[in-house]
Formats: C-alpha cells, sequence, structure tokens
C-alpha cells in the first residue's frame, strides 16, 4: 500500500474549531462531521484505498469554494477536491486531516451556446449530461469514459478522461475551451472562454489532467459537435491477438481514422457477452469492435475497406450493425466490460497503461507469463486505436496475499508498458495507485521540475497532497539554484 | 548582441544555459530566425542558435508518430511526411514573408513554441493538440523531459501545453515528439460571393454546426478578395465566404453538395474551388498572404468566440482608421492590418474586443512599436501572478528569451 503524508496533529487537535469556522462559510448541511456519514466519502473508485476525511465540505457557490480555500491557505488545512469520486486511481482518495471538498451541488448546465458551438456547465454536472442537454439539436460532447453516466465534467478535467471515441475527436484536453478556477489562496482566475487557444502560457492545457493539484474548477466551458450522419460499428473476430492487433495497425496505417476502435481478449469477451448478451462470438480469442461514422457513403467505403484487411490479417468472424439498437448493443457490451469482469471475480484490479501500437501482442504475451508467475488471472479490453491498455486483474482481497500479488503484477505491467516505449496511464490519473512509479518514467529531475509548477500554484502543498508525486519536497528547497560563477563551459563552442 | 553560440548536444546546450544562469546573462533561443520579429523586443546578451539539432530521431508512420530535433526546418519534416501521404494535421503557417523574411524557413522548434495552427485549427486543433512529448533544458540549466511518444498519456502534469505557446521563456527543447496524420485524399471549397460580414459569419456558423466535417471557414471582404492569387476569388467582383470540405472523394463530394444544396441555401449562390486551387486558396489565408509586404502597416491577430467576430470585425471597422481585415475560424480568428504609427492603435483594437473573451497580439510591428505597447494580451491580476510564477519554477534568473512576452517575464 503507498504511504500517505503524515496527518497533521495541530490541525486534528483544532478540528472543532475548523469545523465550526467552515459552517460559518457554508452554512445549513454543506459540512459533514459524523463518522457514520463520512465514511460514505472514504473511497472513490480505487476501492482498495479507504480513509476517511476530517471533514466533508459541500459548498454551493464559488463564492464559499473561494472562501473555504483562503482559510485552508490561511490556516494550513490540506483540501482534497472531488467532483462525482469516480477516480479509478485513487484522485479523490480522502486525507485524515484534510477536507473533502465535494462540488456535487455545482449540477447546473449554466449556458449551451449553439452559434458558438459550446456549453458552459458547473463541474459536477455529469459527462452525459452535458450530450443529454444538447441532443435534441442534434449535438454531442465528444468524449466518453466508460463512466460517463456518473463521471463529472470537472472530475473528466481534472484527469483528462478520455474514451472509446477519443481517437478521432481527441480527449478532454482536446475538448475544454475554458474553465474557471478557485486557487488555494481563494483567488479565482479565468483561462480560456469560448474563443479559441490561450494568449499566454497554455495555463488550460496544463489544467488538464492536473488531479485536483493546482486549483478547484468552479465552472467549464466544453466544445459540442453535431452528431454525425451516420455511425456503424463492426465486430470483427479473430484467432489470435497478434492478427487483431496487427488489424488495427493497418486500418490506421491506411489513413482511415475510425471513430473508435476497441479490443478485447477472450476472458473479456466471455465476461461481456455472459452479462449484457451484446451478440459477441465465443469462439475467437481475440474481438474488434471498430466504429466509422460521417456520411452514409463514406461509412460504408470506410466499413469495406476495414472487412478487406481484417480478412488479409486472418479474421475469422465479422458482423456489421445493421441499425442503431445493434450498434449500442455493441457497444454496450464493450462499455460494460469492467462490471462485467466484476461478476466473475470477488476483485479486480484495472490498470491503464499506454504502449506504441506496434508493441501490443509483445505485452500481451509478457501479460500471460505474469499471470502465470502470480498466479491471477487477467481480461484485457483495450482502447486498441491509441494504444491504451486497460488489464483487469482478478483477485480475491479476503484470499491470503492475493491484493499483495494483484498490486505487484499491475505494478510489473506498467513497468513494461514504460519499457517497450509506452506510459504509466493513458487517462486513468497517476493519483496514488500508480505514483510510487513514477520512477519508472521519470529521473529526480523531471519530478522536481513538475512539483515545481505545482509550487507555482499552490506554494504551501495543500491542494491533493500525496498524489502524483512519490515524493514531497518544499517550494523553498525546490525553488532554490545551486549557482558555481565564473565557469565558462565549452569555450571551444561555436561562436558566430 | 556579442555572440551567438551553436551547441551540437544536450550537454553543451545544458552548460551553456547554467552558464548564462550563473552570470546572469540573458539569452536570445533562435531556430533559423523566421519569427524572431514576434514578440517584444529583447536586450540579450548572448544568443543560442538551435540548428545545431537537427535530423528526424524517428518517423513511424503506422505510430502516427514524428519525432524530430527542434531545429529542423519544417519543410524538411513535410517533405518526408508528403512522402507518406501524412501531415500535421493543425497546418502550419509560414509566417516567413508576412514578417519580411523568406518562405520556408520555419523550423519544428519555432512551429511548436509559438502555438501557431491554420485553418483546420477548427476542426483539428492547433499544435498544442498534437504535441506529444519533448526533452529540454530549462532556465535552470537542468536537463528534463515530458510527455512521451504515444497519443494517449496522463502521466504527471501536461507540460507540453505550456512548452506550446511559450516563446521560448520557459526552457530551451533539444526534440520533439508530435502526433501526424493521413492527408485527406480530396479537397474542396464551396463559396459565397457577396456577404457581409454579418451574413458571412452566419453562413460560416451553419456549416460549422452541420455535421458534414467543415475542415477550415474564413471570409475575405471584397477589398482582400480583390488581391487574391487565386482566380475565381480575385474575380468573383465581392466579398468570398469559404468553407472547406475534406476526406475520401465519395465523402467530399456528398458533403460539398449537402453543404451547398442544404445548409447554406438561402445564403446566396454557391461556387466552387477543387483540388490546387482550394489548396492554394488556404495556403493563402494561412500564411496572412493579403497582407505581405505592405509597408509601414502593423498587422494583428485577434482570437474571438466564432459568432461574435463580424461585431468585433464591425467595431474594428469603426474605431481604427486604416483597418483592413480578414477571418478565419469561422469568424474566430481576425487578420487585422492597420497602418502602424507610433501604437499600432493597441487601445483601440483591444477595445474592439468589447466583452468577449479572447485576446489580440501584435504579429507583425517595427521593433520600436513592438517595444511601446503590449504585444500579447495584458493579463487579468490572478492571471500574471500565475505567470511570474510559472517562470519562476522555469527560469527564475530570466535567462530565456526574457521579457519577449511581458514585462519581468
Amino acid at each position: 500500500m503507498v504511504a500517505m503524508p503524515e496527518p497533521k496533529r495541530d490541525i486534528l487537535a483544532r478540528k472543532d474549531e475548523i469545523v465550526a469556522r467552515l459552517r460559518d462559510i457554508v452554512p445549513g448541511e454543506g459540512v459533514i462531521v459524523r463518522e457514520e456519514e463520512l465514511r460514505a466519502y472514504e473511497t472513490d473508485g480505487l476501492t482498495a484505498y479507504r480513509q476517511s476525511p476530517m471533514v466533508v465540505v459541500l459548498p454551493s457557490t464559488v463564492e464559499q469554494v473561494s472562501k473555504v480555500m483562503a482559510y485552508c491557505h490561511e490556516q494550513g488545512i490540506r483540501v482534497v477536491p472531488r467532483g462525482a469520486g469516480t477516480s479509478l486511481s485513487g484522485g479523490a482518495l480522502p486525507l485524515e486531516d484534510g477536507i473533502l471538498l465535494g462540488l456535487g451541488k455545482f449540477n447546473r448546465i449554466l449556458e449551451i451556446d449553439y452559434e458558438n458551438r459550446c456549453v458552459v456547465a458547473q463541474p459536477g454536472v455529469t459527462n452525459l449530461g452535458i450530450t443529454k442537454a444538447v441532443e435534441h439539436e442534434g449535438f454531442y460532447y465528444a468524449p466518453d469514459p466508460s463512466s460517463q453516466i456518473a463521471c463529472s465534467i470537472g472530475g473528466n478535467v481534472a484527469e483528462n478522461s478520455g474514451g472509446v471515441h477519443c481517437l478521432k475527436y481527441g480527449l478532454t484536453t482536446n475538448n475544454v475551451l475554458g474553465v474557471e478556477m478557485v486557487l488555494i489562496d481563494g483567488t479565482v482566475v479565468r483561462l480560456g472562454g469560448k474563443h479559441l487557444d490561450s494568449d499566454g502560457y497554455d495555463m488550460l492545457g496544463l489544467i488538464n489532467g492536473s488531479e485536483g493539484l493546482l486549483g478547484v474548477v468552479t465552472e467549464v466551458t466544453v466544445r459540442i459537435l453535431k452528431s454525425p450522419e451516420t455511425a456503424r460499428a463492426v465486430l470483427v473476430g479473430f484467432p489470435s491477438n497478434e492478427q487483431a492487433g496487427d488489424t488495427v495497425a493497418a486500418i490506421i496505417s491506411s489513413g482511415i481514422v475510425p471513430a473508435g476502435v476497441e479490443m478485447m481478449d477472450k476472458p473479456a469477451i466471455h465476461a461481456a457477452e455472459d452479462f449484457v448478451q451484446a451478440g459477441y462470438p465465443l469462439d475467437v480469442e481475440a474481438l474488434l469492435i471498430c466504429e466509422l461514422d460521417g456520411p452514409e457513403a463514406e461509412v460504408d467505403e470506410l466499413l469495406a475497406r476495414v472487412s478487406r484487411l481484417a480478412e488479409e490479417n486472418g479474421a475469422t468472424y465479422e458482423r456489421v450493425s445493421k441499425d442503431e439498437e445493434e450498434r449500442a448493443r455493441f457497444w454496450a457490451g464493450r462499455k460494460a466490460a469492467f462490471p462485467a469482469v466484476g461478476r466473475v471475480t470477488p476483485d479486480y484490479y484495472c490498470m491503464d497503461g499506454t504502449i506504441p501500437r506496434h508493441r501490443l501482442a509483445h505485452v500481451l504475451g509478457r501479460m500471460r507469463e505474469m499471470s502465470e508467475h502470480y498466479g491471477l488471472r487477467v481480461a484485457n479490453v483495450f482502447h486498441a486505436g491509441d494504444g491504451n491498455l486497460h488489464p483487469l486483474i482478478m483477485y480475491d482481497a479476503n484470499e491470503g496475499d492475493q491484493l499483495e500479488r494483484a498490486e505487484n503484477f499491475g505494478a510489473d505491467i506498467l513497468k513494461l508498458c514504460v519499457e517497450v516505449g509506452g506510459v504509466l496511464t493513458g487517462e486513468h490519473g497517476v493519483g496514488v495507485e500508480k505514483r510510487d512509479l513514477m520512477g519508472t518514467m521519470f529521473n529526480e529531475v523531471d519530478l522536481n521540475t513538475q512539483q515545481r509548477v505545482k509550487c507555482a500554484f499552490d506554494p504551501n502543498g495543500l491542494l491533493n497532497p500525496g498524489k502524483v508525486f512519490p515524493t514531497l519536497h518544499r517550494c523553498a528547497e525546490l525553488g532554490r539554484m545551486h549557482i558555481s560563477r565564473g565557469k565558462m563551459p565549452f569555450p571551444d563552442l561555436p561562436r558566430f | 548582441m556579442a555572440d551567438t553560440y551553436r551547441p551540437d548536444s544536450a550537454e553543451q546546450l545544458r552548460e551553456l544555459v547554467a552558464w548564462a544562469s550563473a552570470e546572469e546573462a540573458p539569452l536570445e533561443v533562435l531556430g533559423r530566425g523566421s519569427k524572431r520579429g514576434l514578440g517584444r523586443p529583447m536586450q540579450a546578451q548572448a544568443g543560442v542558435d538551435m540548428t545545431g539539432f537537427t535530423g528526424i530521431i524517428e518517423y513511424e508512420p503506422d505510430e502516427l508518430i514524428l519525432a524530430a530535433h527542434t531545429g529542423t526546418p519544417l519543410a524538411e519534416i513535410q517533405a518526408e511526411l508528403a512522402a507518406k501521404a501524412q501531415d500535421f494535421a493543425f497546418e502550419p503557417p509560414d509566417l516567413g514573408p508576412l514578417l519580411g523574411g523568406e518562405a520556408g524557413q520555419a523550423t519544428i522548434g519555432g512551429t511548436v513554441s509559438c502555438n501557431l495552427a491554420g485553418p483546420r485549427r477548427v476542426k483539428s486543433g492547433a499544435v498544442r493538440d498534437h504535441f506529444l512529448g519533448f526533452h529540454a533544458v530549462s532556465g535552470r540549466g537542468e536537463a528534463f523531459k515530458s510527455g512521451g511518444r504515444v497519443v494517449k498519456n496522463v502521466t504527471g502534469y501536461d507540460l507540453c501545453k505550456l512548452m506550446c505557446g511559450a516563446y521560448g521563456t520557459l526552457a530551451v527543447m533539444t526534440d520533439v515528439t508530435l502526433k501526424v496524420l493521413p492527408v485527406a485524399e480530396e479537397t474542396r471549397t464551396v463559396l459565397l460571393v457577396g456577404l457581409d460580414e454579418d451574413a458571412a459569419v452566419k453562413a460560416l456558423t451553419a456549416g460549422l454546426q452541420s455535421a458534414y466535417e467543415v475542415s477550415a471557414a474564413a471570409h475575405m471582404p471584397a477589398d482582400i478578395a480583390r488581391a487574391s492569387g487565386v482566380s475565381t476569388v480575385r474575380k468573383s467582383g465581392g466579398a468570398v465566404t469559404a468553407l472547406r470540405i475534406e476526406g475520401p472523394p465519395v465523402s467530399v463530394k456528398h458533403r460539398a453538395k449537402k453543404l451547398a444544396e442544404e445548409v447554406l441555401h438561402g445564403h446566396g449562390e454557391t461556387h466552387e474551388l477543387q483540388d490546387r486551387t482550394s489548396r492554394d486558396f488556404w495556403a493563402e489565408v494561412r500564411d496572412v498572404r493579403p497582407f505581405v509586404g505592405l509597408d509601414g502597416t502593423a498587422v494583428w491577430r485577434i482570437s474571438v468566440p466564432p459568432a461574435e467576430g463580424a461585431g468585433v470585425a464591425k467595431r474594428l471597422g469603426e474605431a481604427v482608421s486604416g483597418a483592413r481585415y480578414y477571418l478565419d475560424w469561422g469568424g474566430g480568428l481576425i487578420w487585422l492590418a492597420v497602418p502602424q504609427g507610433e501604437d499600432a492603435q493597441h487601445a483601440s483594437v483591444r477595445a474592439a474586443l468589447g466583452d468577449s473573451t479572447g485576446h489580440a497580439t501584435l504579429i507583425k510591428a517595427d521593433p520600436e512599436v513592438r517595444a511601446a505597447v503590449p504585444v500579447f494580451q495584458p493579463q487579468a491580476d490572478g492571471v500574471a501572478v500565475l505567470t511570474k510564477n510559472l517562470k519562476d519554477a522555469f527560469d527564475p534568473r530570466r535567462v530565456l528569451n526574457p521579457g519577449r512576452m511581458y514585462a519581468g517575464v
């Protein structure tokens, strides 16, 4: 288990006084301290980690957020922001001596602007809620994480969430035009707006994926798109993972950018089919779901090209969705893959590495060896188009050392991802889960450079500490420069 | 400026910056200098010539990624990409001629550092949206890296976004990795003639709101269209409003037809530019050719909410004397040329933004003018503090392009 920062005893000792002051700022039911009520907040989507916060605060106005933050800054109290709490990396895990700042009451859509093709929403609005608000006009919000029915747009910004359609339409960061954000000292800043691109440093881009360590987002402006004329999905089955992987590479390199290409291995196919009866073939080793969207004529032509490439790579099964209902069913299986695996094992641990696409077969082969070594089964779902793997390691936390083995297995998978030229996390974030693996990708200078960015926003390290960075340094220490004066480098360096 | 150094290894560069930092000697970071005149003039003690960092490191067409040293000419990279029918989707503009230099001089490092994107910005994003990873030396004289070589990556802060558009004020990048995409098989442009700005932006909005994946949307008033290098546009006899469609031939044909017959029905008679003429027209829009070679003229680049572009343009026309402009990005980008004078009329230009969110950047003006007026949009207090803090994080002793964006940064 990952160690969290040592709780501040002086803060815990002053709990009553702190709660009283918070109640001044957020009156009514917005401050929660009863132990049994706090328990509802003790974990996020990474359920292996649990910790009750000192107090939960649920503000309902930007002014309240600003006042809470300014108070915490002044008093040295730690703050963990949370949207819907669906993080799979423990990014919203509370701290024993910290305030859990829930943004659930910020649940309104503030403006729908079709002319500028954007929606202004409060951070607690769900991802799907944005699409629901504009779909009657034929528009939608493109990033669609599998948890879209529950996850909040503010959380999406914090994690730079992806989804099955981000291959063609980009991640959260490519679809957010602006945010309003409260800094730890209570200052409210606006980054971006309804226009494109930043005038100075692209802080909006920096905030996306910053995991709640730089500020608390209180408003988000996202780009919306007109739904394509048609969308059709094709299921393609293969006798091996390698052939499925090769087909994906062939599709992408032929110049086709599908709306999504997903891959599932045999255990995942069976779990999903048992759960939602999506119509998946059960006699294949690997299944691709490839979706193409656009005008009917284009979709037809590209589907034919995909079919040809799949056949050339040894596909043994193919089925094209004939209507919207069938297309939705194809996706239902994929989107329910995590809970489906959850039905066949007491616990599972979901990983999130990204690899260069052409290393897929190698990585899946090594994963099979690891599975034998650790004695734990693994099912794979995979955003194949962009190389993002989601191995689901199956274990039983009540059985001996299985949790520990699952964690070690997971760490080995992520190290493998880095070894083949990939990264630790594609869309779930570092959080607490992958924090201590950051050293496999970054050296000390890299990590110190990132932590200095943290210092630029939060010099006292009060916002979500213990997440992302394996070692906490004081900003004063990081800011210091070690100067050796007077030494001119490379006297023979070419000059002009 | 006393000397220009030309390091050719990351270690040499690191030592050079560490030395400059120790001596508090400001450095001007240069590729091939094609955008040297963009930003506030600096008092640098020495130059860092990055052309020693040249060459493509890795190009994998199947993975849709390309990594190159930052001093590599953009044209050289694009030629390699074209051989595999791929390109950068953000359609990088060549501002060399606009800024008084030659065409084709830009480097990949300068392109990324300035985050300049062309007409396809509306559909495919800017450089920032395609920039995956880099190695760099910070103003602290420390070599570091961020990002990676895969398209989906949330491991640590996205420092790529910070580097992109920092104009070399935070760190000197030595190599960059970018996403590349297949080039569209076909391109067509649907034109409307004779619309005023209001009507034009309504037509562009209708196109961009449609399902037909418009990949560029611009409007040239009559005075600009009259000087176009594309004869159909030049001879149209009025203002020209243009929407581009790209993709597989069967799809392009279908969408161009739907756009003309359904979406733009009621906005006026439509014409079409195909293949080569379509490409030529958008290169003109992209490279700001209408304002190339105009003496005594300052050029502004203004980003606003697209539907508000017509209103802002109208206010510019009223408040800024001698204003000439055209619109890109569906109205969201205004290229504005004004008689330079002493201050490029910066106060009137920025006042014309009114309540719209956005920013105006002085892209081209003589050094005295760029020294006298804010080249980049003045920032709100809270954001200005963060800007300074970020500069402190990367370059506390102000040695990398100091003052290029803002005084003291």
